[in-house]
C-alpha cells in the first residue's frame, strides 16, 4: 500500500534556494559598479562577511539541533552577509564586518527561531549595531575612483584592515571622507546652501557623484529584474521610492537652497539598494498588498526624515528596522478582501 | 465575443492534455465483477434493496435513496448479486465502504426503460428532477453532489442562467474535452432538459482556450434556434477556471461567497458531463451506470479516454491503459492538483472517477524538506479565493482555531495553487484540511457538550423543582398534620366541654332533684 500523499501532486520548482540565488544574480552589476568606483574594500569586506555568516550559520544549527542540510545551503546567510557589506564602508578593521554579521546571525536571526522566524531585517539589525557603537568607522567613505585610480589599492586595504596601518604619508582621516549624502546633511546644518555645498565640497566633484549614480542605476536594474522574476512585487520599492521622492521633491520646491533635489535622494546612498533588495526582505516584511505599500512609504518617510533632521548619514537602516516593528499590525488590518465577502468584511 | 471577467490568482499549468486525446472514446468490455458502492457522493448512503443470490438486470435498481442528500445506485450490468460487504473504495481516507459485488452474465441484458423523449416538455419540471433523482445522476464534474437538488430552484426563486462547465481546468484530464469532441449533440439534449426543469432564461458553456476542438464541436452542433439561447464562451485557460465559483466570476462577474449557493443569484452550474447524464435519463430512461473515465500520465503505456461501468474494478482500466507498472510513483484519482493517491488499485470506479492518472517519478518533484515559511506571499499572489494561505498557515501551526477562522480558512477551496508555487515546499492544503477537521470535530463535540450541559442543566432543574416540590408536600404535610391535630384538639376541647356540660346537667339535675342551686357557670 502507498502513503499517503496530500494533493497537489506536482509543484512548479521553487525553492528559498532558487529565490536567494536570483536575488545575489540581481547584486551583481550594482556590487561591481561598486568595485569598480570605490575599490577592493567591498570584496574584501563580502569575504570577511560571508565567512562569518556561514559559520555562525553552521554554529547555530548545531546549537539548535538542526541539520545544516537544507539549512545552510538555503542561501539566506548568503545574502544577509552581502548585504552588510555593501551596507558597510570599504576601508574597516577586520573586527567590524565579523562583528556586524556574527550580530545579525546569531542574534537577529537564530535567538528569535532562525530562518522565517525573524521579526527584524537581521543584515540592518548587524549594520545598525555597529553604526551606533562605532560610529567614527561606520560613516568613514572613500572618495570615488578618480583618473589616478583607487584612493587606496588592495593590498594596502588589505593590511588596513588586518593591521590598521595604512601607507606612508597617508592619514585616515585624510583618506577617507562623508559620503555625499552626509556631507550634504552636515553642511546644511552647518548653514551652507545646496549649491555652495554641490560646488564646493570634493564629495560633489563629477565623479564621486557619477559613481555613486552608476550604482544606484544598477542595483535599480538588478531589481527590476527580480520584479520581473517575480522574486519581489512592485509594492515594496515604488511605495519607498515614492514617499522619498515626494517629500524630497515638496521640500525641495518649496526651498531648493536648503533642501537637494529627489534625484539626488533617490539616486544618492542607499536608496535603491534598500528598496530592492533590503525591504524587500520577505521575512520581515508586510505581506499583504496593501501592507506592502504602507510598509515601503512608512520606510521611505522615515528615511527622509533621518536624512534631513537626523544625525545618521542614512535613514534606510533605521527606516526598514522601525517599519518592521509595524509589520504585524500592517499585517492584521490589510487582509484583502477575501474572494465573494464584501468588501468592507474586516476579521 | 461575451464579456468574460478576470478572477485573481490562478496557475498557467503544464496542459499534458493531448497525450490522452490521441483516440477516440473507447468502451471497455464488461467486467466479470462490478463491485458498487453504496455511497458515491457527498451525502448519505443508499440502502440495498437487492439480497445476494438475487439475478439482476442492467439499469436495475440496486440501492434506493432514502434521504433528501442521496442518490440512488443501479446495477451497471446484468448478472447475480453475489455479496454485499466491505469492500475497498478510493476515498481520501482510505475507509472500506459498503457494496453490493455483482457477478455479470456477459449477457449485459437492459431492464425496460421509460423514455420521455417526444414528451418531456410537457412533464412537470418537478417530475422532470424527479426523473433526475430516480437515474441516480450525481455531479459527474467534481464532488458529485446529487444533481437533481442543483436541478430545484429554491422557491421563488427563477433562474436566469444556466452554466455549463466545461472548462476542465486540471492538467491531465481530458473526459469532458472529449466529450464534447464527440458527444456535443448528446450535451446540447441534456442541456435543453436541463434548462426545461429549471425554466432558465439563458445558458451559457463555458470551454478553456485551450479546447478548440471542443468548442468547435459545440458550436457547429448548436441549430440557429438553439443559438439564440445558448451562448459558448471561450475563457482564458488558467488554473482554476473551472472551480464553479471561478467559472461563475468568470461568466456572470459574479462573486458567491463561501456559503452562498449560486441559485442565490439565479444561476445553477452543471458539468457537461452531467447534461449527457441528465439528457440520456430522460430521453432514454437510462440510469447513471457508466461514465467517461480520462486515463492518462507518463506511467500508462497508451493514455486514452474510455466509457467504464460504474463499478468497473480500476485495476482492469489499468490494465486497458498498459500501465507500465514498474515506472509508477502513484496513481491518482482526479487531476494532479486536486486529486487523491488510489491505495487499493482494486477499488471501483465511482461516478466521481473523472480520471486515473499514473505518474512518475519525474513528473512529482519529490516531496522535499519543507523549510519555514519566508512570508514571500507567493501563495497569496495565486490563492483564487484571495485568501492569505501564509497566516492560514501559521494559525494551523499553531492551532490557533479562532484566529484561523477570521483569516477565512473556510474560503480554501484546496485548488493546491499555493502549495504550487511555494519556494519552501510547505504541504500548505495538507494544514488546512488538518485545521478544517479539527474545527468540524471540536464543533461537533461542542454540540455534543452542548445537548449534554441542557442535560445536565435540565436535570438539575429537575431535581431542583423536585426538591421544591418535595419540601412543599412535607410542608403541606406537616401543616394538615398540625391542622388535623389542632382540630384533635378542639374536638377534644369540644369533647371534654361537653362531657362537662352533660356531667354538669346532670349533677344540676341531681341537685335540683336534690333542691340544691344552679351553677351559673355550668349554662
Ligand atoms: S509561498 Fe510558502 S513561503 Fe511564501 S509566504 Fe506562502 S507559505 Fe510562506
Ligand atoms: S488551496 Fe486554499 S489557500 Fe491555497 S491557493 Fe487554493 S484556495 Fe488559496
Amino acid at each position: 500500500m502507498k502513503q499517503l500523499i496530500s494533493s497537489p501532486h506536482t509543484v512548479f520548482g521553487n525553492s528559498v534556494t532558487r529565490v536567494m540565488l536570483l536575488v545575489i544574480f540581481a547584486l551583481v552589476p550594482g556590487y561591481i559598479a561598486y568595485i569598480w568606483f570605490f575599490g577592493w574594500g567591498l570584496l574584501i569586506n563580502s569575504v570577511l562577511c560571508i565567512a562569518t555568516a556561514l559559520a555562525c550559520e553552521a554554529w547555530m544549527l548545531h546549537l539548535r539541533n538542526k541539520p545544516l542540510q537544507p539549512f545552510l545551503t538555503d542561501g539566506t546567510a548568503l545574502v544577509t552577509a552581502l548585504l552588510i557589506a555593501l551596507a558597510l564602508p570599504p576601508v574597516l578593521p577586520w573586527w567590524l564586518p565579523v562583528l556586524a554579521t556574527a550580530f545579525a546571525i546569531i542574534i537577529a536571526k537564530h535567538l528569535y527561531g532562525g530562518i522565517g522566524y525573524n521579526p527584524f531585517n537581521p543584515a540592518m539589525v548587524g549594520y545598525a549595531m555597529c553604526l551606533i557603537a562605532f560610529p567614527k568607522q561606520m560613516t568613514a567613505w572613500l572618495p570615488a575612483m578618480t583618473e589616478q585610480g583607487h584612493a587606496i589599492n588592495f593590498a594596502d586595504n588589505l593590511r588596513f584592515n588586518f593591521t590598521g596601518k595604512l601607507p606612508e604619508g597617508t592619514g585616515y582621516d585624510a583618506l577617507t571622507q562623508a559620503t555625499p549624502l552626509d556631507a550634504l546633511g552636515i553642511q546644511l546644518q552647518l548653514g551652507n546652501s545646496v549649491t555652495e555645498i554641490q560646488t564646493g565640497f570634493a564629495q560633489f566633484s563629477q565623479y564621486f557623484g557619477v559613481g555613486w549614480d552608476w550604482i544606484s542605476i544598477l542595483f535599480l536594474a538588478g531589481g527590476l529584474f527580480l520584479i520581473y522574476k517575480r522574486i519581489i512585487t512592485w509594492h515594496i520599492p515604488v511605495a519607498m521610492l515614492g514617499s522619498i521622492g515626494i517629500l524630497s521633491a515638496i521640500a525641495w520646491l518649496y526651498d531648493p537652497s536648503s533642501n537637494p533635489d529627489p534625484i539626488f535622494h533617490l539616486l544618492g546612498g542607499a536608496s535603491m539598494l534598500g528598496a530592492f533588495f533590503i525591504a524587500t526582505d520577505p521575512v520581515s516584511a508586510s505581506t499583504t498588498p496593501r501592507g506592502r505599500l504602507i510598509y515601503g512609504a512608512g520606510i521611505g518617510a522615515i528615511t527622509y526624515v533621518i536624512r534631513t533632521w537626523g544625525g545618521y548619514p542614512d535613514g534606510v537602516a533605521f527606516g526598514v528596522l522601525l517599519m518592521n516593528m509595524a509589520v504585524p499590525t500592517i499585517d492584521y488590518y490589510t487582509q484583502p478582501r477575501v474572494f465573494g465577502h464584501d468588501k468592507a468584511d474586516k476579521p | 465575443m461575451r464579456k468574460v471577467w478576470d478572477f485573481h490568482g490562478g496557475l498557467k499549468l503544464d496542459g499534458h492534455k493531448s497525450m490522452s486525446m490521441q483516440q477516440p472514446i473507447t468502451v471497455v468490455p464488461v467486467p466479470k465483477t462490478l463491485v458498487l458502492p453504496i455511497q458515491q457522493h457527498i451525502g448519505e448512503p443508499a440502502h440495498p434493496v437487492v439480497q445476494v443470490g438475487d439475478h439482476v438486470l442492467k439499469g436495475q435498481l440496486i440501492a434506493a435513496a432514502e434521504s433528501f442528500v442521496s442518490a440512488p445506485v443501479h446495477a451497471s450490468s446484468s448478472g447475480k448479486v453475489v455479496a454485499i460487504e466491505e469492500r475497498a473504495i478510493a476515498h481520501p481516507s482510505g475507509l472500506l465502504a459498503t457494496c453490493i459485488v455483482i457477478e455479470t452474465d456477459g449477457k449485459d441484458e437492459w431492464v425496460p426503460l421509460d423514455a420521455h423523449a417526444s414528451d418531456y416538455k410537457q412533464l412537470d419540471p418537478s417530475r422532470l428532477r424527479n426523473l433526475v433523482r430516480e437515474a441516480g445522476i450525481v455531479g459527474l464534474g467534481g464532488a458529485g453532489f446529487p444533481s437533481y437538488i442543483k436541478l430545484n430552484p429554491a422557491p421563488a426563486k427563477t433562474i436566469d442562467t444556466l452554466i455549463l462547465n466545461g472548462a476542465e481546468c486540471e492538467p491531465y484530464i481530458t473526459c469532458d474535452a472529449m466529450l464534447m469532441r464527440e458527444r456535443a449533440r448528446s450535451i446540447l439534449d441534456g442541456l435543453l432538459v436541463m434548462r426545461h426543469a429549471v425554466q432558465a432564461k439563458r445558458c451559457l458553456i463555458g470551454i478553456e482556450d485551450n479546447k478548440p476542438e471542443a468548442i468547435k464541436a459545440i458550436n457547429e452542433a448548436l441549430t440557429l434556434q438553439e443559438k439564440t439561447i445558448v451562448d459558448v464562451v471561450t475563457i482564458p485557460t488558467r488554473y482554476p477556471a473551472g472551480s464553479e465559483k471561478q467559472l461563475i466570476k468568470t461568466l456572470t462577474g459574479i462573486e458567491l461567497s463561501q456559503n452562498q449557493l449560486p441559485v442565490h443569484h439565479g444561476i445553477v452550474c452543471h458539468n457537461v458531463g452531467t447534461a449527457v447524464a441528465v439528457g440520456e435519463a430522460i430521453l432514454e430512461g437510462k440510469p447513471l451506470i457508466s461514465r467517461i473515465v480520462t486515463l492518462t500520465g507518463h506511467a500508462m503505456g497508451k493514455p486514452c479516454n474510455v466509457e467504464a461501468r460504474i463499478g468497473t474494478p480500476m485495476q482492469e482500466l489499468l490494465d486497458y491503459a498498459e500501465l507500465k507498472n514498474q515506472h509508477t510513483d502513484r496513481v491518482i484519482m482526479g487531476g494532479p492538483m486536486m486529486g487523491f493517491v488510489v491505495q487499493e488499485t482494486q477499488s471501483p470506479v465511482v461516478k466521481t472517477t473523472n480520471c486515473l492518472l499514473a505518474i512518475t517519478q519525474q513528473d512529482v518533484t519529490h516531496e522535499q524538506h519543507p523549510m519555514p515559511c519566508i512570508r514571500c506571499g507567493e501563495c497569496a499572489r495565486v490563492c483564487p479565493a484571495q485568501l492569505l494561505p501564509q497566516q492560514l498557515y501559521w494559525y494551523a501551526r499553531s492551532k490557533d482555531f479562532d484566529k484561523i477562522q477570521e483569516y477565512n480558512l473556510f474560503d480554501c477551496i484546496e485548488c493546491g495553487c499555493c502549495v504550487h508555487v511555494c519556494p519552501s515546499h510547505i504541504p500548505l492544503v495538507q494544514y488546512y484540511r488538518f485545521a478544517k477537521t479539527e474545527i468540524w470535530a471540536q464543533e461537533r463535540d461542542k454540540v455534543k457538550s452542548d445537548h449534554a450541559r441542557e442535560r445536565h442543566e435540565f436535570h438539575q432543574l429537575r431535581m431542583e423543582r423536585k426538591k421544591q416540590e418535595d419540601e412543599e408536600r412535607k410542608r403541606k404535610k406537616r401543616e394538615m398534620l398540625k391542622q388535623s391535630q389542632a382540630k384533635d384538639s378542639n374536638k377534644q376541647d369540644a369533647i371534654q366541654a361537653a362531657i362537662a356540660r352533660v356531667q354538669a346537667k346532670k349533677q344540676a339535675q341531681h341537685e335540683q332533684e336534690n333542691n340544691s342551686t344552679v351553677d351559673d357557670s355550668n349554662k
